[in-house]
């Protein structure tokens, strides 16, 4: 029994702290992620948006090389880094474009393109957005890749919160049913059971959108190992080739690697020299036409110059991982009613962090340390310190 | 009045079987909507909206 106890006060040691260390940022994170479910809604609501005239079905698409050509037109000095299909809108197309090839793609400038006109739709400065800043603030809040990195260390700390909250849970419903909400009590035993309940009843869904959200934290990482292992193997023979002269048809390329892989479609093309492609090559990004396939991208390399596909490969798990995490934590792949129980539980999540910071204050407060309660309420056949 | 008498301590086992399967389930609905579309939507927003409706059941039922 003491062996019990003494690991459990290490337990409870460890809720205590790796909680006490990410509350802070968990409430942030909580509740900036709140408007972000929503951010398509909102940003639809708060801006106009230009939309591509209507057109009659069986419209054939423009030129992809005239809609790259026409999102420059009002940046004359800027350069194409990546064209995307507009998951939302088939009639659009987006070209992320640059300063420079080098310039990172975080401040890049997305332009909307007509996808059967290409005629030039608009470029909105979005960075003074409600939901920019909300974003900027729950990535890295406004301090790059070392910001992103903290929040993932504080995201860590809260799945470690979790689990050692797993643990301690046991001792103190020993004598209590499930889902036990003694209402007519204090108000530190009625949050202690409000804690413990919503905490548990929410535990993996708290776990898998927190891990997620770590993994998130990685992506520019796991790009970087992206590009100089497969990416770097798959054009080791153009390593020191210059940028293409004269470059291919984009449009064209884009057909090769749709008769390569006929079962997908193309998500996004890297032009040669950014960060998702080689010097020479353009990498066109095909995605599967499930869900979850959807998600999973395969690259096709077709030579910039010569307009062949010279290589294409499923990506490495890691960035598959990476992938899927991405959905699992946005909870934008289940339609409205799943971002409504996704904000429902991030509120819960709220309540449980709230409650956990109040129990800790109220108990330091009273002079009672967490573990103790914890081993009180497991160890004795009195009642446990706070019952009454 | 008779005192209630004093609740039997519960195993791990016992403390632990609704919130494992509450896990179980939750998995289902994470990865369920991932899977595909139409039922599988459905299934995930059932299974999902389950922890919800038990905290409004335990915290705001008038007993």
């Amino acid at each position: 029994m003491a062996g019990t106890s003494k690991s459990l006060r290490r337990w409870g040691w460890t809720h205590k702290w790796s909680s006490i260390i990410c509350t802070v940022f968990m409430l942030m994170l909580c509740i900036t992620g709140l408007p972000l479910i929503f951010h398509h809604e909102i940003d639809h609501l708060l801006h106009d948006e230009v939309q591509a005239a209507p057109v009659a079905e069986g419209t054939p698409l423009a030129s992809l090389d005239l809609v790259v050509k026409n999102s420059l037109t009002k940046d004359p000095g800027m350069v194409p880094h990546f064209l995307i299909w507009d998951p939302d809108d088939a009639n659009a197309m987006m070209i992320s474009i640059g300063k420079t090839l080098e310039a990172s793609p975080v401040d890049n400038r997305i332009v909307r393109v007509s996808a059967h006109t290409a005629q030039y739709l608009d470029a909105p400065d979005v960075t003074g957005r409600f939901t920019y800043i909300m974003l900027k603030l729950h990535t890295d809040m406004y301090a790059g890749l070392p910001g992103k990195l903290f929040l993932g260390l504080m995201g860590i700390l809260f799945c470690v919160a979790i689990i050692s909250g797993i643990v301690v849970y046991a001792p103190s419903m020993r004598k209590l049913k499930f889902g036990t909400y003694r209402r007519d009590r204090l108000r530190v035993v009625r949050w202690l059971d409000i804690h413990n309940l919503s905490g548990i009843v929410l535990v993996m869904w708290m776990l898998v959108v927190g891990f997620t959200g770590v993994i998130n934290t990685w992506a520019e990482l796991v790009i970087k190992v992206w590009q100089f292992g497969q990416l770097a193997e798959m054009t080791a023979q153009y390593k020191d080739k210059p940028l293409p002269a004269h470059p291919s048809s984009i449009d064209a390329a884009v057909q090769v690697a749709i008769k390569a892989e006929p079962n997908m479609k193309p998500a996004f093309v890297a032009f040669p020299g950014t960060i998702f492609s080689s010097k020479s090559h353009y990498a066109v990004f095909m995605k599967g036409n499930t869900p979850l396939t959807a998600k999973l991208l395969k690259p096709a390399l077709i030579d910039a110059e010569t307009g062949v596909l010279t290589d294409s490969r499923d990506l490495p798990w890691y960035v598959s991982t990476l992938l899927i995490s991405q959905p699992l934590h946005f909870g934008d792949y289940g339609g409205m009613p799943l971002k409504i129980i996704w904000a429902i539980l991030d509120i819960i999540t709220i309540v449980v962090l709230i409650t956990g910071l109040y129990l800790w204050l109220r108990r330091r407060q009273a002079g009672v340390s967490v573990e103790r309660v914890v081993v009180d309420a497991a160890a004795s056949d009195h009642r446990p310190a706070y019952t009454s | 009045m008779k005192p209630a008498p004093r609740p039997r301590r519960q195993t791990n086992g016992q403390i632990f079987a609704i919130p494992a399967l509450l896990g179980v389930l939750s998995i289902i609905g994470l990865v369920s909507a991932l899977v595909g579309d139409g039922v599988w939507d459905g299934v995930s927003w059932v299974t999902l909206a389950i922890p919800i409706l038990l905290c409004e059941y335990f915290f705001l039922r008038r007993s």
